[in-house]
């Protein structure tokens, strides 16, 4: 027990992924609100971002730029360097998960104009009221 | 144009990415916009077909089989390199061939079923679309798969959203497609990272060394989670049974002309992506025989080529029917590379060709009659082959291709799988693949039943043939389809050579 919680403390920002994505995945099997899936859905790509920021942590590592610090203004090596490739990933991926979730919303918005509600149980009804012989989505 | 063969890799996938931002600005500024917007998609599709067919032949005659390209210059495992073998440019020419010519059927489809002001937004989204098929398809970098997996998927759920106009399903549909396909994605991404802690790397060739480099493989729990991760996303992504529920709903309330695209690509696509990870990536001596991959994969794919086949036969709407076939028809695909011997993975490469041919000649002759009628129900297809013969006689010669009846293209593809099954001694496995044909048969007789031996009923609204245009394109598919059938050494050679070189790569 002891051992499990001091692994966990050690890589505690790994637990909190999966935490994070694991609720937000929750969200979008469970939730029958449209915009509450959408949430669900951000919050499940958060937890990824988390993943491969932690990935790329160096123990004291720093920003990876050159710092000027000696007497001579010279550019001088600031030591250990935080892993600058996987925070570039995570960059590129969260301009992907704020495009997806802005289409999404976009989706929406039409929905309620066209159903008039993004409760997931109404659409169902309205549906299978006027196309009773189909299965609907 | 020894510049332009130079840079050939990188202009296949420019070419529709500036495509798309130019369509934007152009229906922007000039009005009216749909018949040019229209020519200019097709001008880029044929342009950048015609790049794809030179890059095709360079790998070919190229002492290796590969051709390489690294982007901005910078070299090998640091840069993003593009690399071609005979494999990509297989699946290149696939995405390319059907993205023009479902372009040349698009111009009377997208005019009746898309807002006229949004047709230059639509093409330029389609542009879009084909340039992330074809960058996924031409990467040899795993971050840039993801990449560009998610600059196809925006816009394939945007285009499909598109299909609001005729029936408001299509909202939920791309929602629905939307929140699979997000899931799907990001479990890739997460298989990529756990990939990118081990080996530091994101190039797949440098991947697989430095991954077959580590003492105890078998036991790296690592690997085994970055393996499992990346067959969930990608089952997903290429609707493998039972995941394959986005799928029917996408395709049928999509607009023509993205129903027939999409159905031949997008899959096909994902089926090329777990063809690279599995066995570029990983090596089919880790994904087959160290870990059973193959257990999992043949699995999925038998209840695939069952079930979603018997959902076909009930269906009523002709779209959501041959949806469901493609699901089914992906079950092949995905046997023959689990089986993993040349025989099967032949015949997997040369079913997503034909395959593509065949379903996307059918899609379009639905859109067609989409175009006429106004409905793609069963009921509209009574006695329609006195009224439109040829689009009909082109839709029932794909039907027969699905069922895999000799001299069609289908038939090449099922007698590779069925001789890979024997040889690798899963007997049972060949006599599943003969009795999901015979469901085929079912759903494909009901269709030719009602299209030439029904009458047409009373009162049914007078129709006349197709434009040119859409009977050309669709034509084009289903002529290729039988002419690969018939003729099928050059998609079985260039399949077969892809197939080898694959199983080449050992650790």
């Amino acid at each position: 027990m002891s051992f499990v919680l001091l692994s966990l403390a050690g890589k505690y920002n790994y637990a909190i992924y999966i935490v994070l994505m694991m609720v937000g995945f929750y969200g979008v099997i469970a939730k029958r609100n449209l915009m509450k899936q959408a949430i669900s859905l951000g919050l499940f790509s958060t937890g990824l971002f988390l993943f491969y920021i932690s990935m790329g942590v160096v123990e004291g590592g720093t920003a990876p730029v050159w710092l000027t610090q000696d007497a001579n203004h010279a550019l001088k090596d600031a030591g250990p360097y935080a892993n600058a490739l996987t925070h570039v990933l995570i960059l590129t991926a969260i301009v992907v998960s704020v495009s997806t979730l802005a289409v999404a919303l976009a989706i929406i918005v039409n929905i309620q104009r066209a159903y008039g509600t993004i409760e997931e149980d109404e659409i169902r009804a309205i549906e299978e009221r006027e196309h009773p012989e189909e299965n609907v989505v | 144009m020894s510049f332009i063969d130079f840079h050939l890799p990188a202009l296949v996938t420019l070419l529709p990415l500036f495509g798309g931002v130019i369509s934007v600005v152009l229906g922007t500024l000039v009005k009216p916009r749909r018949d040019l917007s229209w020519g200019f998609a097709l001008v880029v599709s044929w342009a950048t077909l015609f790049l794809v067919v030179r890059l095709l032949e360079a790998v070919v005659t190229s002492a290796t089989g590969v051709v390489t390209y690294n982007m901005g210059s910078w070299p090998g495992p640091w840069g993003i390199e593009y690399r071609v073998d005979h494999l990509n440019a297989f699946v290149l020419l696939v995405v390319a061939g059907i993205s023009a010519v479902t372009t040349l059927f698009a111009r009377h489809s997208v005019d009746s079923e898309i807002p006229r002001d949004r047709s230059h937004i639509f093409y330029a989204l389609w542009m879009f679309c084909t340039c992330g098929l074809l960058g996924i398809t031409i990467t040899g970098d795993a971050f840039n798969v993801y990449v560009l997996l998610e600059i196809t998927s925006l816009a394939s759920y945007a285009l499909i959203a598109m299909g609001k106009g005729r029936d408001r399903r299509a909202l939920l549909a791309a929602l629905r497609y939307l929140i699979l396909g997000t899931i799907g994605a990001s479990f890739i991404l997460l298989g990529i990272g756990y990939l990118l802690m081990l080996t530091g790397t994101l190039n797949m060739a440098d991947m697989h060394t430095t991954l077959m480099a580590i003492p105890n493989l078998e036991s790296s729990r690592t690997v085994l989670v970055a393996f499992a991760f990346l067959l969930v996303g990608l089952s997903l992504k290429m609707a493998l049974f039972p995941l394959h529920m986005w799928l029917p709903g996408a395709y049928t309330y999509a607009p023509s002309a993205i129903s027939a695209f999409l159905a031949s690509t997008a899959t096909k696509v994902g089926v090329y992506m777990a063809f690279r990870f599995l066995y570029t990536i990983f090596g089919h001596e880790y994904s087959f025989n160290t870990i059973p991959g193959h257990n999992v994969l043949l699995a999925c794919a038998a209840f695939a080529i069952v079930v979603p086949n018997i959902s076909a036969i009930r269906q009523t709407e002709v779209k959501r029917l041959l949806a469901f076939s493609s699901a089914g028809q992906i079950g092949y695909m995905v046997m023959g590379f689990a089986i993993a011997n040349q025989d099967s993975m032949t015949g997997s490469i040369v079913h997503l060709f034909n395959h593509a041919a065949m379903k996307g000649g059918m899609f379009l002759a639905v859109g067609a009659v989409i175009y006429r009628l106004g409905s793609s129900h069963l009921q509209t297809f009574d006695g329609l082959g006195k009224r439109m013969p040829f689009t009909m006689l082109a839709f029932s010669l794909g039907g027969l291709g699905l069922v895999g009846f000799p001299l069609t293209a289908g038939f090449i593809s099922k007698w590779y799988l069925i001789k890979g099954c024997l040889v690798a001694g899963y007997w049972p496995l060949a006599v599943l693949v003969l009795a999901a044909s015979l469901l085929a048969v079912i759903y494909v007789w009901k269709l030719i039943e009602r299209i030439w031996f029904t009458e047409r009923p009373e009162g049914a609204p007078e129709v006349s043939e197709a434009p040119a245009t859409m009977q050309i394109a669709t034509w084009m598919l289903i002529l290729s389809s039988l002419y690969f059938g018939v003729r099928g050494e050059f998609t079985a050679d260039l399949a077969s050579q892809a197939a080898s070189f694959l199983l080449e790569v050992q650790p």
